[in-house]
């Protein structure tokens, strides 16, 4: 018999049934309704955020850390114009998302109400799909494929906007199972109707003498058995593999086919061996620029694979030789069968010369860096991190910027789902609310949020959440006193005119900690730095490290935008030639 | 033209017309769906149709005129595929053998000394009068996209006129086309 409620208790009944536990929220006007709703029950835990945006970056890092969908709750009008920046970041980055806006009654929708706005409209491009839901009998349908279209295929965003008359009106409850949603706006994978595309893929590896595998977020997302198939076959074939910004755990660091990051910060051998290569197989990266460099001069002489479980991403930017479309998962269990079935091998002498070119670009060394014993140096900082860590349960967030590019160089991830970092949009603000997710979702666990004394004040306000829900998030901020990555260009590019980018009149991040509530807690000298890094593990509480670090030191190696692979900048003394330089001031 | 921040190696690559014809459901936001990825990622619509082809499974056809390189139109047609209502696409133009029509209404500023030589084009390329109740002198002509500019352009060395087009419309020729 099918049950008739408000339209909020449909909206709970159905974040009951799809297995939600947490709510990232910001009351209001528009969703009083259903947070009236949410007072009566005790399924459905809320942690109110400070500012909408940290309750959209905290549901990401939520999602990032446990593979489920991140849900938030915030009310019409300003609620959900604060929540576009981090829809954008999980559109871009593929993070499953379910964001439930309130909405002005519909008899007042279009005459410019109080805390009314166009939230479909606004959200149509920075969401995989949104609805505005006028029926309390669609609530339930509604609700049930937008958790599934957030997590099918590709991962992303959904928005349903609620009207406040809907969450008051009576409405029938559909069960999830009962929904059928039609085939077309799921994700359909054709590839498995052509088996030869396989055939072509392991042939062309197996004949392969300079393979490289070129390893992305969408491995991340497929779940933690596409990590494992990916470091099997990797083991299988013997190849070097390199992975994204948002790939970083797929293959642990200290795994010896492990080449580390690619791209614009990435490791010197990776991005040599990526121009040299003679195939490349791409599993589930997208040919971002930041990795790609300049395009007419990306890996020039490569047989290139890709395998993708969004279409569009094929022959973006990149046109490829074998295109696979499908989950990473499945592709790759498939490849695993065919090879074995088939008895290939690669051939072991030509790899052998292979390694040895890499292994010759691994002495040089890039992450080198000269150690100070006055200063701390930022990499020394994230190293030292990363060695009084590296055996607890750690999940590290970022911010954006130079300490975002330190922490991917010098912090070694072993698993999956512990890196945290804002990819695609480069969204400052993003690692202390998603450091706050992630601690929701692992208590046990220590998060970190590897901050940049800018960076953090985009979101600082959020300090109230983490200390009212006795979450002891650690932000350990690399302080510099500089916008630092933006300085970084200045310097290189645009003739050192530090134009806007020293952050004059920081606050005292120790006594900002205090007044919160928290520890705050400072390093000024290295030798200071590992009691500090110490106490802030074994402080049981929400913890500021303010670690005083270089404050120009350059984040390298680099590739200069509008440079290609094979050109990157190792140190501030090799200076790239005029012409490109030129050339590339003008990109991002 | 390459969607990437860096200069695309591939500059040889001829644009030409294409036609889509997008099936989807027709929901409200469809198609601003549509129309938003086209101007969010920097592509040109020349001409746009939409109507509902199918009342009870709500089912709308979106005709979409647009212009580019055959990577251009093949990462347009991926993007749409993207969009949840969207069930279909498909390039009329690559699949071949298609046939297009479209529809003009033109309002023609007549008198007697140019009323012959009109009526005679018009007859020509059998455009039909249409009775209005303010007399005006409407015509309506259908067919091919290229005809129809051919018609303007002989009535406007005439006289004056004014002109609302539908943009083409286009199907299949191949018989019970499989929609997906």
């Amino acid at each position: 018999m099918k049950q008739e409620m408000t339209g909020a208790e449909i909206v709970l009944q159905s974040l009951v049934d799809q297995g939600v536990e947490v709510v990232f929220g910001y009351p209001g006007g528009a969703v009083l309704p259903i947070y009236d709703t949410l007072f009566k029950q005790n399924s459905i835990k809320h942690v109110l955020v400070r500012q909408e945006g940290g309750a959209i970056h905290a549901a990401e890092g939520y999602a990032r850390s446990t593979g489920k969908v991140g849900v938030v709750l915030v009310t019409s009008g300003p609620g959900a114009t604060n929540v576009v920046t981090g829809l954008t970041d999980a559109m871009m980055d593929s993070i499953p998302i379910v964001c439930i806006t309130g909405q002005v009654p519909q008899h007042l929708i279009g005459s410019d109400a109080f805390q009314e706005c166009d939230t479909t409209g606004i959200t149509r491009p920075c969401t995989k799909h949104n609805y505005l839901v006028k029926d309390p009998n669609k609530l339930s349908p509604v609700f049930h494929e937008a958790f599934t279209i957030a997590q099918d295929g590709r991962p992303g965003p959904v928005l349903i906007d609620i009207p406040k008359d809907v969450q008051f009106a009576k409405g029938n409850y559909v069960e999830k199972e009962k929904i059928i949603i039609p085939s077309h706006r799921l994700f359909e994978p054709e590839i498995f109707k052509h088996d030869d595309k396989i055939n072509e893929v392991v042939d062309l590896i197996s004949k392969a003498k300079k393979p490289i595998f070129y390893i992305g977020g969408g491995c991340i997302n497929s779940g933690p058995k596409a990590s494992e198939l990916v470091a099997k076959f990797v083991e299988i074939t013997g190849a070097p593999a390199t992975m994204t910004l948002m790939g970083l755990g797929v293959i642990g660091s200290s795994h010896p086919n492990s080449l580390g990051m690619l791209g614009m910060h990435g490791m010197y051998e990776a991005n040599m061996a990526m121009h040299e290569c003679d195939v490349m197989i791409n599993i589930g990266a997208r040919f971002d620029d930041r990795v790609t460099g300049r395009l007419d001069a990306f890996s020039p002489n490569s047989k290139k694979i890709h395998i993708d479980i969004d279409e569009s991403n094929i022959n973006k930017t990149i046109k490829v030789d074998v295109p696979v479309v499908g989950d990473v998962t499945n592709v790759l269990n498939k490849i695993i069968k065919t090879w074995k079935d088939k008895k290939l091998k690669t051939n072991s002498s030509d790899l052998k010369l292979w390694w040895d070119k890499i292994n010759k670009w691994k002495k040089i060394d890039c992450l080198n860096f000269s150690n100070d014993e006055k200063e701390i140096k930022p990499q020394y900082a994230i190293q030292r991190l990363y060695e009084l860590t590296k055996d607890k349960k750690t999940f590290i967030t970022t911010e954006v910027g130079q300490h975002q590019m330190w922490a991917a160089q010098f912090y070694k991830f072993e698993k999956p789902n512990r890196w945290l970092t804002s990819g695609g949009l480069g969204t400052m603000g993003y690692g202390f609310p998603a450091a706050i997710g992630a601690q929701v979702a692992n208590p046990d666990a220590l998060v970190i949020d590897i901050a940049g004394d800018a960076s953090i004040l985009m979101n600082i306000q959020e300090m109230s959440t983490a200390v009212q829900y006795r979450l002891p998030v650690k932000i350990f901020i690399l302080n510099n006193e500089y916008m630092g990555m933006v300085r970084q260009w200045q310097e290189l590019l645009h003739g050192g005119r530090y134009s806007e980018s020293y952050t004059d009149s920081l606050p005292d991040f120790v006594k900002l900690a205090e007044s919160y509530k928290a520890v705050g807690l400072r390093a000024k000298k290295p030798e200071e730095l590992d009691d500090v890094i110490n106490e802030m593990i074994s402080t049981d509480k929400t913890v500021i490290a303010d670690i005083w670090v270089s404050k120009e030191e350059n984040c390298f190696p680099m590739i200069q935008s509008g440079s290609a692979h094979n050109e990157m900048v190792l140190s501030k003394d090799q200076k790239q030639d005029k012409s490109s330089a030129e050339k590339g001031k003008i990109l991002v | 033209m390459n969607k990437s921040v860096y200069d695309s190696p591939d500059t040889t690559a001829v644009s030409k017309r294409h036609i889509l014809t997008v099936l989807v459901d027709n929901e409200p936001g469809v198609l601003a769906r549509v129309i938003g990825m086209f101007s969010g990622r920097g592509y040109n619509i020349d001409s746009l149709n939409v109507a509902e082809v199918s009342n009870d499974e709500h089912l709308s056809r979106i005709t979409i005129v647009t212009e580019g390189t055959s990577e251009v139109v093949n990462q347009i047609e991926k993007q749409l595929l993207r969009i949840v209502p969207v069930h279909s696409v498909s390039n009329l133009d690559e699949e071949g053998s298609a046939v297009e029509a479209e529809v003009a209404l033109v309002n023609i500023d007549l008198n007697d000394s140019n009323k012959k030589k009109i009526y005679e084009v018009c007859d020509f390329y059998r455009a039909r009068k249409i009775e209005n109740e303010n007399n005006s002198i409407i015509f309506e002509i259908a067919g091919a996209s290229e005809r129809i500019n051919r018609f303007i352009k002989e009535v406007n060395q005439i006289t004056k006129i004014e002109i609302v087009r539908s943009g083409p419309v286009a199907i299949s020729t191949y018989k019970n086309a499989k929609e997906d």
